[in-house]
């Protein structure tokens, strides 16, 4: 729960190069900074804002408008169930209930253990599979009240652990290339 | 016969989003065949393939192109941002063949002359970006990207750009903006088009996932052989996601105009009719901000320009069943909410209004409805959309607010009963 730490610095720093303009590696910094501590601590926000020179005020400012961009503490899962049109003439209402019921909290909230936070999110694009949830941004197709059950257990003993990092952690591929094409590349 | 697969060849091959099996599939031939041709030539090429874009808007990519204003640097943006409610072809493409969008990518690329490219990929698929990512690792040591792409004098840098959930930065000037590192919101116009004024102010051509996995093949096998399937201004094939009450939801990639929705929804290769043997009581042809059509127009031909004259779009090409068992006051208020949610804020009658429609949705839905609510939602509607014809009149910078009042009007309009059992009963009938 600070700023970033020195391999994360390194990469945030290495996004700046891939931009013509600083301000574009923002959102993609402010990812690095929640794969680091889960969500956007004042710290981490206020270190993203220094190296993409503006005030944190800004920062927070362009964070608090993402979905997916936290600035108070959630769950190490983030369970987002869908219930836009597909998912709902599907059933994901009576599935939000279940997930309530099983979780113990409100979409918004997270349980006391820090393991879940419940939310309710608009369409993931996985239409084909309604219901469908996402855990940490991993999705799951065909989830009836069973498989979510099924779901939460894996997910608690760790049984999931990789296909679903840490909430926060979006792309654990690293581009291995800066630029390459210069000023003088046409 | 049978249309050939364009972009969904590889779709379901194992491994399809490595470089090896899109090596092994035909991959980067198009751009190897490009690369010998003059940038110009390959615009003509995609000109006469006649691609149209398959974001939403079917705007003609050739066209696209042409119209940069004569600035240098350019730039390339490709939007991945797919999140028009019930859409999920570029989700499918993104993770399953990485390589056929940085391929089209490049295309295009060289055809404009731009030297980067950004992929501005939804937040939310980190499966696809991670696949991307890896794949651009792949491109770029293949020496598809980079400096001197395959010993030709063309150098490119290409980034995958993860975007962090919002709607609205599907808007082509909204996810400029949000590319710069700002707030979503989408820009006034004009300028109409990045093509004049894009990223960083500078010329810009922004173009979909799909519409670039196009034009491998259309370099390839030419621009003549894509315009000659289809019909008219709909060439080519094009991806179709089919969800609700379907026996087979999914991405179906069919050819236009010489399929119908009536193709897609009862063939057994396409969505298998609808479930439980249930009727058909209505769908969306394109999109949560597509007017709906009923059963008396599924026999219609899945063409741009004649579902347009219809009175809705192919949108994003997403096409929702739904069976006689669906409410349709539920089904409205939850696109309304939908868009309530996602309204970026600027302007009033997208952000008030939109709220607005939602509360009174949502208490027809839920019994406390009266009988002035159907007068109420359309005159708020018509406040957001003047006139309440199609396309629709703007109030807005954008067009996510007039896309509001397409759910609502069309359920009123195809279902009032509906409504006034609600409200008379004071509550959902399908409880």
């Amino acid at each position: 729960m600070a700023r970033l730490n020195g391999d994360n610095t390194r990469r945030a720093e290495k996004l700046l190069e891939l931009y013509p303009h600083k301000r574009s590696a923002l959102i993609p910094m402010l990812h690095i900074a929640q794969e680091q501590d889960g969500w956007l601590t004042p710290d981490g926000i206020g270190h993203v804002a220094e190296l993409v020179g503006l005030a944190p005020a800004e920062v927070y400012g362009t964070a608090s408008f993402y979905d997916m961009l936290f600035t108070s503490p959630v769950g190490r899962h983030l369970v987002s169930i869908c219930t836009n049109l597909a998912c709902l003439i599907n059933g994901a209402g009576e599935l939000l209930e279940h997930a309530e019921e099983r979780l113990g909290i409100p979409p918004g909230e997270t349980t006391p253990d820090g393991e879940f936070t419940l939310e309710e999110v608009e369409c993931i694009a996985l239409c084909g599979e309604a219901p469908c949830l996402a855990v940490n941004w991993r999705f799951f197709g065909s989830i009836d009240t069973a498989a979510f059950d099924k779901l939460i257990d894996d997910l608690r003993t760790g049984r999931l652990a990789e296909k679903v990092p840490p909430h926060g952690t979006l792309c654990r591929v690293r581009r291995t290339v800066g630029l390459t094409t210069g000023s003088d590349g046409q | 016969m049978t249309a050939p697969k364009i972009v969904t060849a590889r779709v379901g091959v194992a491994e399809s989003w490595t470089i090896d099996t899109y090596l092994r599939k035909g991959g980067y031939k198009g751009l190897r065949k490009a690369l010998k041709m003059e940038p110009a030539a390959v615009t003509d090429e995609v000109s006469t393939a006649n691609l149209l874009g398959r974001g939403g808007a079917g705007f003609e990519a050739g066209r696209k192109w042409s119209m940069l204003r004569k600035a240098e640097p350019v730039y390339l943006v490709i939007n991945g941002d797919e999140s028009e409610p019930c859409t999920f072809k570029d989700h499918m493409l993104l993770e399953n063949d990485p390589h056929q969008i940085i391929e089209g990518t490049i295309i295009c690329a060289y055809a404009v002359g731009a030297a980067q490219a950004f992929i501005y990929v939804r937040g939310e698929f980190a499966l696809g970006i991670e696949r991307l990512t890896a794949a651009l690792n792949e491109a770029y040591e293949h020496g598809a990207v980079g400096r001197f792409v395959f010993g030709s004098g063309f150098s490119l840098d290409v980034v995958v750009h993860p975007g962090a959930g919002a709607y609205i930065c599907g808007e082509e000037t909204a996810l400029l903006e949000s590319l710069e590192g700002k707030r979503g919101y989408p820009r006034d116009k004009p300028p109409y088009f990045p093509a004049v004024i894009g990223l960083y102010g500078q010329p810009t051509v922004v173009n979909n996932v799909e519409t670039v996995s196009n034009l491998p093949w259309i370099v390839q096998k030419g621009g003549k052989a894509f315009a000659a399937l289809g019909e008219g201004r709909s060439t080519g094939t094009r991806l179709f996601s089919l969800s609700g009450h379907v026996n087979n939801p999914a991405n179906y990639e069919v050819e236009m105009v010489k399929t119908t929705f009536h193709d897609l929804i009862y063939d057994d290769e396409y969505g298998g009719g609808i479930r439980n043997g249930n009727e058909l009581k209505a769908f969306i042809p394109g999109g949560a901000s597509a007017p709906w059509f009923g059963p008396d127009q599924v026999d219609m031909p899945l063409d741009q320009d004649g579902v347009g004259k219809a009175g809705s779009m192919l949108g994003s090409g997403s096409i929702v069943v739904m069976d006689d068992t669906t409410c349709m006051v539920r089904a409205a208020w939850r696109i309304t909410r939908f868009f309530h949610r996602e309204s970026c804020g600027q302007c009033t009658p997208c952000r008030e209004g939109g709220g607005w429609l939602d509360k009174v949705m949502r208490r027809i839905e839920l019994g406390g409805g009266r009988e002035s609510d159907l007068e109420l939602l359309l005159d708020v509607c018509d406040n957001i959309a003047p006139g309440l014809s199609w396309p629709p009149q703007k109030t807005t910078i954008c067009v996510l607010g007039p896309s509001i009042p397409s759910s609502i009007t069309s359920a009123i309009k195809m279902f009032r009963d509906e409504f006034l059992i609600h409200i008379k009963d004071g509550g959902c009938p399908f409880d």
